[in-house]
């Protein structure tokens, strides 16, 4: 099968990989570029464990064609922290018991982070509005709405440039 | 938030914890919001080949034929593999305790019983390129009668659903074909009870659903030994499981694992891990076995569905005289861990109440659904269900407060339990208490000041005079340990190619004793060891 070359930006670095034709942006990720973050729950736009960020925006990358973000810049949960600093967002998750079996996390810290870095300080609606597309099978939903909303609390001098 | 009521039992325990009653952090917990747990399939292996299985369209089938020539052939295709490929082609989960027969096979041969049942497997160098080889693969079958409903399953007549049951329910102590409860008599309660209440109650199969669906990763290791990364609950229940139908030492199995996306009990069938390491072994590459979502939500077992019928004689004065319960428990096509449910549902029963005659009989049942499996609690969740909606709807018949006619009607320490068990350890007059106080629903002084420590024991401590019964009431023999036997082995096992397999799949190993003595599951299965108080 002919490969195509795909090249974009991941967590701040410049990456290439090759892709098949038709591949997901979840499988370039994975088996491409080797970060694990992103998982795989259904594969079809349901469950949001494989949710990233398309230039700022929230995207599920199993169906999101791998070459759809040629020179564009695409962010994982595996790029949220600063070096050894947690952002405030994973402290929030700690602090307030928002993962269990911790396989929803992942896209859960992303499509937050999506709706913090527009909207710094949501109402509850927003934050249910901003997870709507996120499954968690064990947490529950309000430890991980209670952590969205802490971090967001914790006020914009806490939040990474 | 989390609150300790330490007034109750208080004396019961030394004030020198260290740890209960203080949050501590998980340890697991930095790596699932920097995205670094390693689940199964976050490891990397060079080579990796992918398997992906054929399923039954229909619910129940003769196999006349399979053709897998043109899938042989197929692109990328590295092996196809069959029910003869597999070393010993019929298994029962529980076999590894001596408990049941071995029912199903980890390929269909001759027949499939339920729709999604895999029949072939194929592994290739892509996902993709295995299902368009699975796509070129004929099964010849011929459709059979098929049945669903666990009443019907036992009637006279229905379509025999798996031949190694042939009434489709499960044996108990080797000629039951369900499990009995029989404690007083039910029969004398009813005739002199102010009430009379008979209820059916049936429950749905409930899917896991976890965000993580089943799957492994099977890899031949250096050393002659295979390692498999796995989702798999119960890592070493699943490694003696994969060795048995592998027929290997265990001692060549390697699973890592302990790092579940969400299981729920879903994740205890050894669903994909047994044809992993089989196709390692026959390719000598790492086999990738996931679930897709929708084999995961359809074909992945389910929480069994159970109806159940309950008769309760009752008492003006609110006390419960005799509960009567036949219930069914929907096994699907094959036992896995129903039979074992069922022996739980049946000790559970009357619920956490002192009733003084009680008499259940519940069955396991074969029916053309899908197997059913573990889930939260799976064999007493159901009747607890069924169970505390009869309590409310006694409560009405008599009218008494629901509350306080739950703590009336409570178990108290030292009380015989139905199953011939003491009671010990008892809480639930404590649980209604401090339920009732945080919903502000008023119950009066006198329930309030009740104790599960006080009122138990004496006459209460009494097994009933049971008819059918030897005079007394018989004690459960004491629980045996067993081992599983292993097949002799051949003195050098082949490393890469497993031994010819037998053209039909090996007999169900008899176990060594007695039916009667190793197949009693109540005694094996009881887990009310625990002693507080004594
Ligand atoms: S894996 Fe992308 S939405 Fe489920
Ligand atoms: S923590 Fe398991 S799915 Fe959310």
């Amino acid at each position: 099968m002919s490969k195509t070359p795909v090249q974009f930006r991941h967590n701040g670095v410049d990456v290439a990989v090759f892709v098949d034709g038709g591949a997901n942006l979840l499988t370039a990720i994975r088996e491409g570029v080797g970060d694990t973050a992103p998982k795989f729950g259904c594969g079809q736009g349901t469950c949001g464990v494989c949710t990233v960020l398309i230039d700022g925006e929230p995207h599920l990358s199993c169906i999101t064609l791998a070459e759809a973000v040629a020179g564009r810049s695409v962010e994982t949960a595996d790029g949220l922290k600063n070096g050894p600093d947690l952002h405030p967002l994973q402290r929030a998750f700690m602090e307030h018991f928002a993962a269990q079996c911790g396989f929803c996390t992942p896209g859960m810290l992303m499509a937050a982070k999506a709706l913090l870095d527009k909207n710094p300080a949501p109402s509850r609606a927003e934050v249910v509005e901003a997870i709507g597309g996120n499954i968690c099978r064990c947490t529950g939903y309000e430890p991980i709405i209670n952590a969205v909303l802490a971090a967001a609390s914790a006020g914009p001098g806490r939040q990474r440039a | 938030m989390l609150e300790f009521r330490k007034e109750y039992f208080a004396d019961e325990r030394d004030e020198n914890l260290n740890e209960i009653g203080k949050p501590t952090q998980r340890q697991d917990m930095v790596g699932h919001v920097t995205g670094t747990t390693t689940y199964f399939d976050d490891h990397k292996l060079a080579g990796l080949l992918h398997l992906k299985v054929l399923r039954s369209p229909h619910h129940h089938a003769r196999i006349r034929g399979i053709d897998t020539g043109a899938a042989e052939r197929a692109p990328g295709v590295r092996r196809v593999i069959r029910g003869a490929d597999v070393p010993r082609n019929l298994n029962t989960l529980l076999s590894l305790l001596n408990f049941g027969k071995d029912d199903e096979p980890t390929l269909a041969v001759d027949k499939v019983r339920y729709k999604g049942e895999p029949v072939v497997a194929v592994v290739a160098h892509s996902e993709r390129e295995a299902f368009e080889a699975l796509a070129q693969i004929r099964v010849d079958y011929e459709p059979l009668p098929a049945v669903f409903d666990v009443e019907e399953a036992l009637k006279a007549g229905a379509p025999v659903v798996n031949e190694t049951y042939p009434k489709n329910s499960f044996e108990y102590h080797g000629r039951y074909d369900h499990q009995k409860l029989r404690f007083g008599d039910v029969e004398r309660a009813f005739a002199e009870a102010d009430h009379g209440l008979e209820e059916r109650y049936q429950m749905s199969p409930i899917e896991h659903a976890p965000t993580e669906t089943n799957g492994c990763v099977a890899a031949p290791e250096t050393n002659g030994r295979y390692v498999v990364y796995t989702c798999a609950q119960g890592l070493f229940f699943s490694l003696d499981t994969c060795a048995k139908i592998l027929d290997v030492p265990s001692n060549k199995l390697h699973f890592v694992g302990g790092t579940v996306g969400g299981g729920f009990g879903g994740k205890v069938d050894s669903l994909t891990e047994p044809l992993a390491i089989l196709g390692a072994m026959l390719t000598g590459r790492p086999v990738r076995y996931v679930l897709g979502r929708e084999e995961e939500m359809q074909f992945g077992s389910p929480r069994g569905a159970e109806r159940i019928y309950v008769k309760d004689a009752v008492m003006r004065d609110g006390r419960i005289t005799a509960r009567k319960v036949t219930s069914y428990f929907d096994s699907g096509a094959y036992t896995r861990l129903s039979s074992y449910a069922v022996i739980k549902c049946a000790a559970h029963i009357p619920g956490p109440y002192t009733i003084p005659n009680v008499h259940a009989d519940v069955y396991c049942v074969y029916t053309n659904r899908v197997p059913a499996t573990a889930m939260r609690g799976f064999g007493v969740t159901a009747v607890d269900f069924a169970i505390e909606c009869q309590m409310d709807k006694l409560a009405h018949l008599v009218g008494i407060d629901p509350m306080e006619f739950r703590i009336l009607n409570a178990y108290r320490d030292g009380d015989m339990k139905a199953h011939r068990r003491e009671a010990k350890n008892t809480a639930l007059i404590e649980c209604v208490q401090v339920a009732a106080e945080k919903a502000k629903w008023p119950i009066r002084e006198e329930f309030r000041r009740m104790s599960s420590r006080a009122g138990g024991g004496g006459a209460r401590a009494a097994v009933p005079h049971t008819p059918g019964t030897p005079a007394g009431g018989a004690r459960p023999p004491a629980p045996q340990r067993t081992t599983y036997d292993r097949p002799p082995q051949p003195a050098q096992a082949p490393i890469f190619e497993p031994q010819k397999p037998s053209p039909s799949p090996p007999s169900p190993r008899q176990p060594t004793p007695a039916p009667a003595t190793t197949q009693h599951g109540a005694a094996r299965f009881s887990s009310v060891f625990g002693t507080r108080r004594r």
